[in-house]
């Protein structure tokens, strides 16, 4: 078995796997699993230009919020029907990372955080602000009727669970195979290199700014499906998906995943999506989980499990 | 109320954000210049200080004035040993990294957000100032506590210039700041200086959340704005000078007020942060920092 089909063969049986798990789950795993496919879809966009191209982001939530928001507002205001609010999400994230990327790009290191951290507090600010349209505080919620489509084989209802699950898989299907295309292109590897050393990337003459440019920009659309798709599925646009906890949530999942490899957030939002569900049975304190699993990652588990597990022994994961 | 006594007023009011401003970023600014680390849990740092003042105040139940003594001392010194021990049981390990620092301090703002959730509550709760008088203006009554907020943050951020420019500690930690190396060389014993600065940054967020506690109610969210306004400070004050970060808190102190007063306060925080964004872009060294070495 060639090293090509052995990784195909993997993600396709993963995939595989998650498609038995619709008929297997009980109501509640189903619906949470749902959950977890869209969030791993914003998890996988944010690992492009954290894990793949080394740009620690602490301004993801902004992408997410503007594909939630380009798809509610779009729906809510302008009558849009699903398909098409879901382009206008993608345009919106697209045309977001563009901007701060031409801005924040100028910037590395810490002063990169701070400024996409700074942007996202903004875009947040400015949903609390226009609160007319956005709904401020309270949000929007989508009408059921607002979250079907007509299509050539009958109605699509997104209200209905496991259409929910099939179209989260097929999304999460989609993006997965995309990242994998990329990590394995040779674009893929220039942002490596660039990750691992700038200068002299730079030195053989390739052009690192539009390279990073273009990974925050495909990042950005990724993370701005992934809102979208949570804001069809699941019928509600609030500014809390804005705020700083939805930045460092796909950073903490990437993390324990594994950053750079291509199931690692899929595992890191399935894996700290249960352990905050369990520990909640015991305990309200699941913000302390989180945060004594992001001390004890940076001090004693910085690859995460995949990358780990690809350090030990294999060696051919993607 | 006319134009002018309304824009009194607003002034009134940005200085007190000011001051208390001035004194939670100077915390932020002393560990970013000298360990060249950023701390994003500070302004939990300074929420845990206005819980601690409740929780003293309260156990110390006598008259407002002496429970609000204890807490300006007893407050401070606690949130110095939790960031003492923070500090060394995780930033040194990390060797200052930078990056994984600041990984690291939001696990510490979560855990230190759910702490004062479990324990403290949901509620928010005051402090009884120590004292109540009110200095009537031709136009408006303005309280004497507020006043006596922007006199001691004067006080503490001349004593902190004295001690970074006239005494041997101030000269050990500048001396750290410049190349921190060399100071090794030199027998400076870094990791020390680290641990004490990491300390004394947290001890300053803490003692301006006592000193506003009074007016406004301990609560354990508070820590967001501060940060984010801290942050602001640090960077258009430029890393590590004391007079830009004095500078910088007036300005956005000064502005906070007055579009807070005439505008919206959301408009006022929108503004801001897309400024600090704006000049990390374009002037990483701060308006008046000097270009990194």
């Amino acid at each position: 078995m060639t090293a090509s089909t052995r990784i195909y063969a993997l993600h396709g049986a993963v995939i595989a796997a998650l498609l038995a798990l619709n008929f297997l789950l009980p109501a509640y795993h189903h619906g949470l699993m749902a959950r977890i496919l869209v969030l791993a879809t914003f998890a996988m966009g944010y690992n492009l230009t954290f894990g793949y191209g080394g740009l620690l982001s602490l301004g993801h939530a902004m992408f997410f919020a503007a594909g939630l928001y380009g798809a509610g507002l779009a729906i809510h205001h302008l009558g849009f029907g699903v398909p098409e609010a879901f382009l206008a999400a993608l345009a919106c994230g697209a045309l977001l990372a563009l901007v701060v990327g031409v801005l924040a790009l100028r910037t590395t290191g810490v002063a990169f955080m701070i400024v996409t951290l700074m942007f996202s507090q903004a875009v947040q600010l400015a949903i609390l602000y226009f609160s007319a349209f956005t709904g401020g505080d309270q949000g929007l919620m989508l009408r059921p009727q607002q979250r079907r489509m007509e299509t050539a084989l009958g109605t699509l209802n997104l209200t209905d669970p496991a259409t929910r699950y099939l179209v989260a898989l097929a999304l999460f299907t989609v993006v997965l195979f995309i990242m994998l295309a990329v990590a394995r292109s040779g674009f893929g590897r220039v942002l490596v290199a660039i990750r691992e050393n700038e200068e002299r990337t730079r030195m053989l003459g390739y052009d690192t700014f539009s390279s990073r440019l273009t990974a925050l920009v495909v990042s950005g659309t990724v993370c701005a499906a992934a809102g979208a798709a949570y804001g069809l599925l699941f019928g509600y646009v609030g500014a809390n998906f804005a705020s700083v906890q939805y930045s460092i949530l796909p950073l903490l999942w990437v993390l324990l995943g594994g950053a750079a490899t291509t199931l690692g957030p899929l595992i890191g939002t399935l894996f700290m999506y249960y352990v905050v569900d369990i520990a909640s049975g015991y305990t309200s304190a699941y913000m302390l989980v989180v945060g004594i699993v992001l001390i004890l990652l940076v001090l004693f588990f910085r690859k995460g499990l995949l990358g780990t597990a690809r350090e030990r022994w294999l060696r051919w994961l993607p | 109320m006319a134009f002018g006594p309304h824009l009194l007023l607003a002034v009134l009011e940005g200085l007190v954000t000011s001051a208390v401003l001035a004194l939670t970023a100077l915390g932020l600014s002393l560990v970013f210049g000298v360990m060249r680390v950023v701390n994003v849990a500070h302004g939990e740092f300074f929420m845990l200080g206005a819980v601690l003042a409740w929780a003293v105040a309260t156990a110390v139940g006598a008259s407002p004035a002496s429970g609000f003594a204890a807490a300006l001392v007893i407050a401070p010194l606690i949130v110095g040993a939790v960031a003492l021990l923070a500090e060394r049981l995780v930033l040194r390990r990390l060797n200052h990294d930078p990056e994984a620092t600041i990984v690291a301090t939001i696990g510490l703002l979560y855990i230190l957000q759910q702490l004062a959730l479990t324990f403290y509550g949901a509620d928010a709760r005051p402090v009884p100032p120590p004292f109540n008088l009110r200095i009537s203006l031709p136009w408006f009554g303005y309280s004497a506590y507020k006043l006596s907020i922007i006199a001691t943050s004067a006080a503490l951020l001349l004593l902190s210039w004295l001690v970074l420019t006239r005494t041997r500690a101030g000269l050990i930690m500048r001396a750290t700041q410049y190349d921190s190396e060399t100071a090794q060389a030199f027998g400076i014993p870094v990791g020390r200086v680290y641990a004490a600065v990491f300390a004394i940054g947290a001890m300053l967020a803490a003692i301006a959340a006592v000193l506003i506690v009074p007016i406004s109610q301990a609560h354990y969210l508070m820590g967001q704005d501060p940060l984010l306004l801290s942050f602001a400070v640090v960077i258009i004050g430029g890393l590590g000078s004391l007079r830009g970060t004095v500078v910088a808190a007036l300005l956005i102190g000064l502005c906070d007020g007055v579009i807070s007063m005439f505008f919206s306060p959301t408009l006022a925080r929108l503004i801001a942060t897309l400024a600090v964004a704006m000049v990390l872009v374009f002037r990483p060294q701060g308006l008046f920092g000097k270009a990194a070495r």
